[in-house]
């Protein structure tokens, strides 16, 4: 009796259904359907060494207020950071919101929008275009990393091997963090001296 | 004393080797590499089913002509047997498998519990991939993982191995011994980021590398350029994959359809000219092999013929990559043959006793 029954599934449905719509939502991921144009992603590319500049000193200026976070406690900026942040990424580099920022060793290219999220260098499937595999109408977000890291002044910091993703960090504020450790760097690095003195 | 095979534990063919200076594997194909001689590995087909034979005669044919054969982690997205259950059943019979790993389909829990288990197995050989993306295969609804890329999960088994830790740092026991490769894709674009890629692939644990179909040879011959200038070549063997095209219309259809594999025009015009086209397809992986061998710092081929594993054998025959050598085959050790012909006997000989005829012949 049960031989006899033929196993539908939702997969089956979909491929039956798949030749006679136009619309075939397997060949997109879900990441890409919510996205519009890359322009501005790869102006961000195009512009990686202005950019790289500008960082420089936007970092800087966030460890000077280090005494201001540090004051209201990152705990509390953290919320109004990570939105402003989110936006401010999230427009100009498709930003994923890893929370362990990259994009000055990877061209200004955010290796988070690779369908396969690769954090160290391009897959072995990239199409002769320069496009995607996956996503086919996508440009390669690796072959733009090493075009932005051409230009910039510390590019060979794409050479770097990157550690996995802590997932754990995901949603929070890469610029806090850099602050924070930053500061604590300094730090260290002023009482070492005082350390070693009286010994 | 009993002629053994070389690199052949002589307590059984499935444990592994003594362990030599300088080597951090006990496998085979390290052996065959750091002595210099010119590998040859290939891939198994992996089978759609839960018989075990079936691995064992797709891994038949090629005997006594491979070094290593590549247990794949299912390649283009497509469901078969694990890697891990081929490589389990492959080890068992003393063939010495390079497992896959892909970061598709599983986190750094389950990879790093694999690759445990795997040497555990003695498995002495992991090749270490992206993966392909879950679009390509047959069930495109599949959550891909991509917990680790590539060179985390190469630096992740290198510390496994030199530090004896789990990524998180806690303490292993036994750290696996392993020979790490990697594959690498020097016709994929950005391709002047490619030979430094390979350089990031070595610096994170890679000591062997496999790379894509290569059916442009002058392109490969200018990537060896500059992975020999860079000095790559001293710290990691390069096996260049080849394999069979069956048909000019194959050709094509790889071309548009599989990214990443690059044939130029020459080729398909060269196939459809042919008289019989599965045949040129044939001569005309020999002749690749017969030019990238002669290339400085290519150490091995890896021959990839799917479904056309019968031409493997051929393949490395013709092409004399060999040079006479025969690598390790699974055969009846001669002990054992010995003690089977003398005890053929019992096989054939009627001994139904019954507990009262035993009882009569004790006394
Ligand atoms: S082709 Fe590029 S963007 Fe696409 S999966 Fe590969 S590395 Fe990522």
């Amino acid at each position: 009796m049960s031989e006899t029954t033929p196993a539908i599934t939702q997969a089956t449905l979909v491929k039956k259904a798949a030749p006679k719509s136009d619309y075939k939502p397997a060949d997109v991921s879900p990441q890409r359907r919510v996205q519009r144009s890359f322009a501005v992603r790869l102006w961000s590319v195009r512009h990686s060494r202005l950019l790289e500049w500008f960082y420089a000193r936007f970092s800087d200026m966030f460890l000077l207020l280090h005494p201001l976070w540090k004051g209201i406690g990152y705990g509390r900026v953290e919320g109004p950071i990570k939105f402003v942040e989110k936006r401010v990424k999230g427009f100009m580099f498709d930003c994923r919101m890893c929370g362990q920022c990259i994009l000055s060793s990877t061209g200004m290219s955010c290796p988070m929008n690779c369908p396969k999220q690769l954090r160290n260098g391009p897959c072995g499937g990239v199409r002769a275009n320069g496009n995607c595999e996956v996503e086919p109408d996508m440009p390669c977000v690796w072959v733009k990393a090493w075009e932005g890291s051409r230009n910039m002044v510390h590019g060979d910091k794409i050479l770097d091997v990157q550690k996995p993703v802590d997932q754990s960090l995901r949603e929070t504020s890469a610029w806090l963090r850099v602050t924070a450790q930053a500061a604590a760097a300094r730090e260290a690095a002023r009482n070492a001296p005082n350390t070693g003195a009286p010994a | 004393m009993i002629a053994r095979q070389p690199d052949e534990n002589p307590a059984g063919i499935h444990l592994p080797l003594d362990p030599l200076p300088g080597h951090t594997s006990r496998g085979r194909l390290e052996r065959v590499l750091r002595r210099g001689e010119f590998a040859v590995t290939t891939e198994l087909n992996p089978p759609d089913s839960a018989d075990p034979e079936d691995v064992y005669n797709r891994a038949k044919i090629f005997d006594g002509w491979v070094d290593a054969i590549n247990a794949v982690d299912a390649s283009g997205a497509n469901c078969h047997m694990s890697s891990v259950g081929i490589c389990a059943l492959l080890t068992r019979m003393g063939y010495a498998p390079i497992m896959q790993i892909a970061c598709r389909d599983r986190n750094r829990i389950a990879i790093q519990g694999d690759v445990l288990g795997g040497a555990a197995m003695g498995v002495a050989n992991m090749l270490c991939l992206t993966g392909d993306g879950v679009q390509a295969g047959d069930q495109p609804g599949a959550k891909p993982v991509f917990d680790l890329d590539c060179m985390s999960l190469l630096e992740t088994c290198r510390i496994m191995r030199d530090n004896g830790k789990f990524l998180s740092g806690r303490k292993l026991t036994t750290p696996p011994l392993l020979f790490l490769g990697a594959a690498i894709n020097p016709f994929a674009p950005p391709i002047d980021f490619r030979p430094y890629r390979l350089g990031k692939k070595i610096a994170a644990g890679a000591q062997f590398v496999q790379s894509q179909y290569c059916f442009d040879v002058p392109m490969f011959r200018t990537y060896m350029q500059q992975v020999r200038d860079l000095g790559f070549t001293e710290k990691c063997f390069i096996l260049c994959g080849v394999g069979p095209l069956a048909s000019a219309k194959t050709a094509k259809w790889i071309r548009t359809n599989v990214p990443g594999i690059h044939i130029p025009d020459s080729i398909v015009k060269r196939l459809e000219g042919a008289q019989d086209q599965k045949k040129e397809g044939k001569q005309l992986c020999i002749d690749i092999i017969n030019e990238v061998k002669e290339i400085p710092g290519v150490s091995g081929v890896h021959v990839m013929a799917y479904r056309q594993e019968e031409y493997v054998a051929e393949i490395v025959d013709e092409s004399g990559v060999l040079k006479g050598r025969q690598p390790w085959k699974r055969e009846i050790r001669r002990d054992d043959q010995l003690v089977a012909e003398r005890l053929d006997h019992i096989l054939h000989d009627e001994i139904t006793e019954t507990q009262v005829d035993m009882v009569k012949t004790a006394h």
